[in-house]
């Protein structure tokens, strides 16, 4: 198609957007509606899953060898813990330095006491360890066992209730987020192809001669393509920008009043929130308005 | 040019539109179709744009045989026929330029050639002062000379007028056979689809007259009569 004739196409397109106005508005809304909540799922779910990597840079992992392991021992247990996929960072602990972080953890630092109490004894002496942080927490369970089962490994301490319960919130809010936005999107492509329809029978006499002159069918059926397309637009950018504002404002709002929530989260900034949200709702939006009327023209015009 | 070999057309209704018509018509003919309402004209206009298929027979226009055209062909050789229909079918919407440009961008002609042709044919059908105005503002010749320019403008091998002088009175229905048989003599056929007797008579060309669909008479320089 030539550049003048895809310009004429796309004149038309607006102008069918005009001509079926508050059909246009009908399916403008409705996909505005279905991509304002998919955006707050988003926002919710990129939040969580924010938070979900900051917990698990604090969620260790604590492998402890048998008793009397040579450091040659410890060092190959070292090295098969690295071949794991899952692991991200991996720390010795030496007996020692347990002892002390115990000492400074439970006694509060009181030497004096501990010496009184313990001499020049290390009731730690078998527990040095490797401190591990893993890379995704909800493959934790996997870990472990990949743990437990190297040679030398005594015991493997893990805290996963935290990451369990998160990541589970997390997949339901994916599976309401998917569930919701499917059945609104569904809504948005019927409303669009009857949008369509609409157009199509109100230019009904305008298409019969389009035809009887030679236009093709690629012609014919451009505006409409057209019209989809723009409605996809509105209906995904109009969306975005309340997301923008309404993001700003409800992160700021949270973090100046509840000062309990500004601790406990550290809000995703809202360009990071766009990154994703903004493409992946202007292609659902652009890629619905498409699709719904090309299947529309494809049934309804025909040369 | 355009042939039409024993061709018949019956409807799934069974009715039978046409039957067993044969016609030849030679490239820069002038030629009539005429009968009443029933005898196949609009079936005939039908299979000539394919907007239907014969239920038997061959048509051919320009070495282009129907029977083997693809349905994406179909707009190719919609461009060799300019239609002309009785009721005009303008776009109220669009001024006289702007319907006469249409004809133009639908087969994708660029903005700069439909610049220049379109107030040639505006000049040539005699509207080149009515550009600017709307179907509504024009008289029914006005507008059916519009109709002409569309169907001219892209410069077609045939005029397809299907009862082109139906909405107008003698004079005008005078003036736009007269315009059809100016084109024609640069060389376009010239079909007209027909009823109107006394514009068949005065303009002494080929008449072929369609009576229950089959071909009842075909003549050079025919006439039609009451019994047709």
């Amino acid at each position: 198609m030539k550049i003048s004739t895809l310009g004429y196409c796309i004149k038309q397109g607006i102008k069918n957007i005009q001509r079926n106005l508050l059909f246009s508005l009908a399916s403008i809304g409705t996909m505005v509606a279905c991509l304002f909540l998919f955006g707050i799922f988003y926002a919710i779910l990129i939040n969580m899953d924010y938070e979900m990597k900051d917990i698990q840079k604090t969620l260790t992992v604590s492998v402890f060898f048998e008793e009397g392991s040579s450091d040659d021992q410890i060092a190959n247990i070292g090295n098969e813990i690295k071949k794991l996929e899952n692991i991200d960072t991996i720390h010795y602990v030496s007996a020692d330095v347990a002892w002390k972080g115990y000492v400074e953890d439970v006694y509060k630092g009181d030497q004096e006491y501990v010496d009184s109490v313990f001499g020049e004894d290390n009731p730690l002496e078998n527990s040095s360890s490797y401190t591990i942080t893993l890379k995704d927490v909800s493959r934790q369970d996997v870990t472990v066992k990949q743990l437990e089962e190297i040679s030398g490994v005594r015991k493997v301490n893990s805290s996963d209730v935290t990451a369990k319960s998160l990541n589970a919130v997390i997949n339901l809010l994916s599976y309401i987020s998917i569930g919701v936005s499917s059945i609104l999107l569904l809504v948005s492509l019927f409303l669009i192809s009857n949008t369509i329809t609409i157009g199509i029978s109100v230019r009904k006499e305008e298409i019969a001669i389009m035809k009887l002159i030679g236009a093709k069918d690629i012609f014919v059926r451009a505006s409409f393509l057209f019209e989809g397309i723009f409605i996809g637009l509105l209906g995904s950018v109009i969306p975005l920008i309340i997301m923008y504002f309404v993001y700003t404002a409800m992160t700021g709002y949270l973090a100046e009043h509840f000062v309990l929530i500004d601790n406990m989260i550290e809000f995703v900034p809202v360009g990071k929130v766009f990154i994703g949200l903004a493409p992946i709702s202007i292609v659902m939006g652009v890629g619905v308005g498409f699709f719904g009327s090309l299947f529309t023209t494809k049934r309804h015009v025909k040369v | 040019m355009l042939v039409l070999d024993h061709v018949t057309m019956e409807y799934p209704t069974g009715t039978k539109a046409l039957d067993d018509v044969s016609i030849h018509i030679k490239k820069g003919d002038f030629v009539f179709i005429v009968g009443s309402s029933g005898s196949g004209k609009t079936t005939l206009i039908k299979l000539l744009l394919k907007e239907i298929t014969p239920t038997s027979g061959e048509i051919t226009v320009d070495d282009k045989i129907y029977s083997k055209i693809k349905r994406k062909e179909i707009p190719m050789l919609r461009r060799k026929i300019g239609v002309v229909f009785q009721n005009f079918r303008l776009l109220k919407d669009r001024t006289v330029f702007e319907n006469v440009a249409f004809a133009q961008q639908v087969i994708e002609k660029p903005m700069s050639e439909i610049r220049r042709q379109v107030p040639g044919t505006l000049t040539l059908v005699g509207l080149a002062q009515k550009y600017k105005q709307f179907p509504k503002e024009l008289s029914g010749g006005e507008q059916q000379r519009v109709a002409l320019a569309r169907a001219i403008v892209n410069q077609p091998d045939i005029i397809l007028a299907d009862e082109p002088t139906g909405n107008l009175d003698p004079k005008n229905s005078l003036e736009i056979m007269t315009l059809l048989e100016e084109i024609n003599k640069k060389g376009t056929t010239v079909v007209v689809v027909t009823h109107n007797k006394e514009i068949v008579n005065l303009m002494k060309k080929r008449v072929i007259v369609l009576k229950k669909g089959k071909i009842v008479s075909d003549e050079e320089e025919g006439g039609y009569k009451d019994e047709d």
